[in-house]
């Protein structure tokens, strides 16, 4: 059933292009769906460990940057009279290192800031964030400051033996970002099915049990740091690759927010969730385009976000699988029961 | 040796209402415990009244600046009663997002009802500026000096001479109990989140003139606060009131010796070291005044 319904899910996501051809929609599934790879990798970290990561942008941006910057070369000098001349290469390359990177980041975060917990957390995560806006704002030499980085490379995949791939059109994009969500998606499924996805929820569940029964709480929830913020490094790889032009406002904190509202609504704590949050989202500004003026449309999404805490504050997935029980299956294993239980 | 000087001054000045953004926030996220995204709209807004009062309505700059924090009240408390009233109870993170939804939705709001172009409010203070040797303060900046320690001074007498201020304390030590001694507890809710929003909006009446009002204004505003609580300690109000005074100086300097462009950048380096060194803030024994 769970299998099944995620292959005609998947189907049909592929079987979009053959009917929608207008590139304006197409252009909003693609930065929609990289959306959705992000608040993914986000809901690892609020919905199977309970940690509000307000921040999250911060690795989106890092992978955007770091991918554009590996794949277009610079030049920059250091004190101390150190002077670094980075070659161009290949996209993928800056895919990888854009991973890599932003996970360490993750990792770095996570050691420092899971010293603290709650609101502490989410002010960190935040401080974090603005502290890298800055840096990408002010190291000009480095990342052009407000001028943008710009002419970033398509995506590129070289096979041996059959030459090179350009992901150059927007159709090769929604294929190439339908993959990697889907990829995502399956990482994350198995790694909170794992030893180690018990443990979070554990963790979340109660901190001072999880504890006692000998679960190493940083390096747990550290583990869970660094997958996210790889995955969206990726996700902010893809996203700069696309795009083609990279500047600060990547880091803007409403792209943060746009993430969590995508969680929250979908149901965090579900696999399922995000992408249903997501579509909903990241769809919702194209509906509303021709009713509404730009301001309006965010009057309306800070709105539709306070109405969904007040009447589905669990969010949408486990609100329908109250009324869809066959459904269960979609979402983690012990989610959808607790949920039942609460609410009965 | 002047240069410092003149650093010290603009300290006072820029710390006396990040004093008042400080004490504001104390209120509600130290001791209501509400993480207030909304914060920094009220302190937008309070520069908004601020220039409507004075350049549409032609009214006097010293009338405008009760008139904007009185309602800075009023949205504090409408704020309270239609949000937060309902979700008392419920866990920090939901309240945490609702609140940002308002935020979202309130900066939308200012940005299409004032356009994003950014308005300067007309103030009745002479150009030339007051010089004391070699240091030089406009008119207009020792103004806000002084009304923002008129308004740390009210403030505290509110909370800790008054019945009001005993209200709030005895309710953020213990509820029920102060509900058994007649303490109307929903509103000393309301009351205790409309005084913290009116400060914001004081601290944007003052800061408002001085520079420029527009809608954005708020959302540095809002963290700068945070990390002047965390700083601070959470729900002390003199350790808001030295925080606030120890971020400018931070910015100050930062601003002066080290590079401009990185001076909003001190107060998320505050808060991270703090939180990383100093998780209670550095006045720990005091933390819980409520």
């Amino acid at each position: 059933m769970k299998l099944l319904l995620s292959i005609v899910v998947v189907a049909a996501l592929a079987a979009v292009p053959l009917w929608l051809s207008d590139p304006y929609l197409l252009n909003a599934l693609i930065t929609t769906g990289i959306f959705v790879i992000g608040a993914m990798s986000l809901n690892l970290l609020l919905g199977f460990t309970g940690q509000l990561s307000l921040g999250h942008i911060a690795f989106f941006g890092i992978g955007a940057y770091v991918s554009a910057l590996t794949s277009l070369g610079f030049s920059v000098s250091l004190p101390f009279g150190l002077h670094v001349v980075h070659e161009p290469w290949p996209p993928l390359a800056g895919f990888a290192i854009a991973v890599l990177v932003s996970g360490l980041c993750g990792y770095l975060v996570g050691r420092l800031s899971f010293r603290v917990r709650g609101a502490y957390f989410v002010i960190v995560t935040i401080s974090f964030a603005e502290v890298v806006r800055l840096v990408a704002l002010n190291w000009v030499e480095l990342t052009q400051g407000p001028l943008a980085l710009t002419s970033i490379p398509p995506m590129q995949v070289g096979f041996p033996g059959l030459g090179e791939f350009v992901f150059r059109t927007k159709l090769h994009n929604y294929y190439l970002v339908l993959g990697v969500a889907v990829a995502c998606y399956l990482l994350i499924a198995r790694l909170v099915r794992s030893h180690v996805g018990r443990a979070m929820r554990g963790l979340m569940e109660n901190e001072t049990l999880a504890v006692s029964i000998g679960i190493d709480v940083t390096k747990t929830l550290t583990l869970a740091a660094v997958v996210s913020a790889g995955i969206c490094g990726g996700a902010g790889s893809l996203y700069a690759h696309y795009i083609k032009i990279i500047d600060p406002e990547v880091f803007a904190f409403i792209n943060t927010v746009t993430m969590v509202i995508m969680v929250i609504t979908g149901g965090k704590g579900t696999l399922a969730g995000p992408v249903v949050g997501g579509l909903i989202f990241g769809l919702m500004p194209v509906a509303l385009r021709p009713v509404m003026a730009p301001e309006a449309q965010w009057i309306a999404y800070g709105s539709a976000l306070i109405v969904i805490l007040f009447i589905m504050p669990r969010g949408i997935v486990p609100a329908l699988m109250q009324w869809f029980p066959r459904m269960k299956p979609v979402t983690a294993p012990g989610f959808a029961k607790r949920g039942v239980e609460e609410s009965a | 040796m002047g240069e410092l000087f003149q650093h010290l001054i603009n300290t006072l000045v820029l710390g006396g209402t990040y004093a008042l953004l400080g004490i504001g926030l104390t209120l509600i996220f130290g001791i209501m415990n509400v993480v207030n995204f909304t914060h920094g709209i009220l302190y937008t807004f309070g520069a908004y009244v601020m220039f409507i009062v004075v350049q549409k309505f032609e009214l006097n700059f010293f009338v405008a600046l009760p008139l904007s924090i009185a309602s800075g009240w009023a949205l504090g408390a409408l704020v309270e009663l239609t949000l937060l009233r309902p979700l008392r109870g419920s866990d920090i993170d939901t309240t945490m997002l609702v609140m940002i939804g308002a935020w979202i939705a309130m900066q939308s709001a200012t940005l299409w009802v004032w356009g994003g172009v950014a308005k300067s409010v007309p103030t009745p203070f002479p150009d030339a500026p007051l010089e004391i040797g070699p240091v030089s303060v406009s008119w207009l900046r020792l103004f806000v000096l002084v009304a923002a320690g008129a308004l740390i001074v009210l403030t505290y007498i509110l909370i800790n001479r008054t019945r009001l201020g005993s209200a709030m304390r005895a309710t953020f030590q213990d509820q029920d109990t102060a509900a058994l001694m007649g303490v109307n507890v929903n509103l000393i809710y309301t009351s205790t989140f409309a005084l913290g929003s009116s400060l914001a909006a004081a601290a944007g009446a003052l800061l408002g003139p001085v520079y420029v009002v527009y809608p954005a204004m708020g959302d540095l505003a809002a963290v700068k606060a945070f990390a002047i609580v965390i700083l601070g300690g959470l729900g002390n109000i003199t350790g808001a009131v030295i925080g606030g005074f120890i971020l400018a100086l931070a910015e100050e300097l930062g601003a002066g010796y080290i590079s401009s462009g990185y001076r909003d950048a001190m107060g998320f380096l505050i808060i991270i070291a703090v939180l990383i060194f100093r998780p209670t803030g550095l006045f720990p024994r005091a933390e819980r005044v409520g």
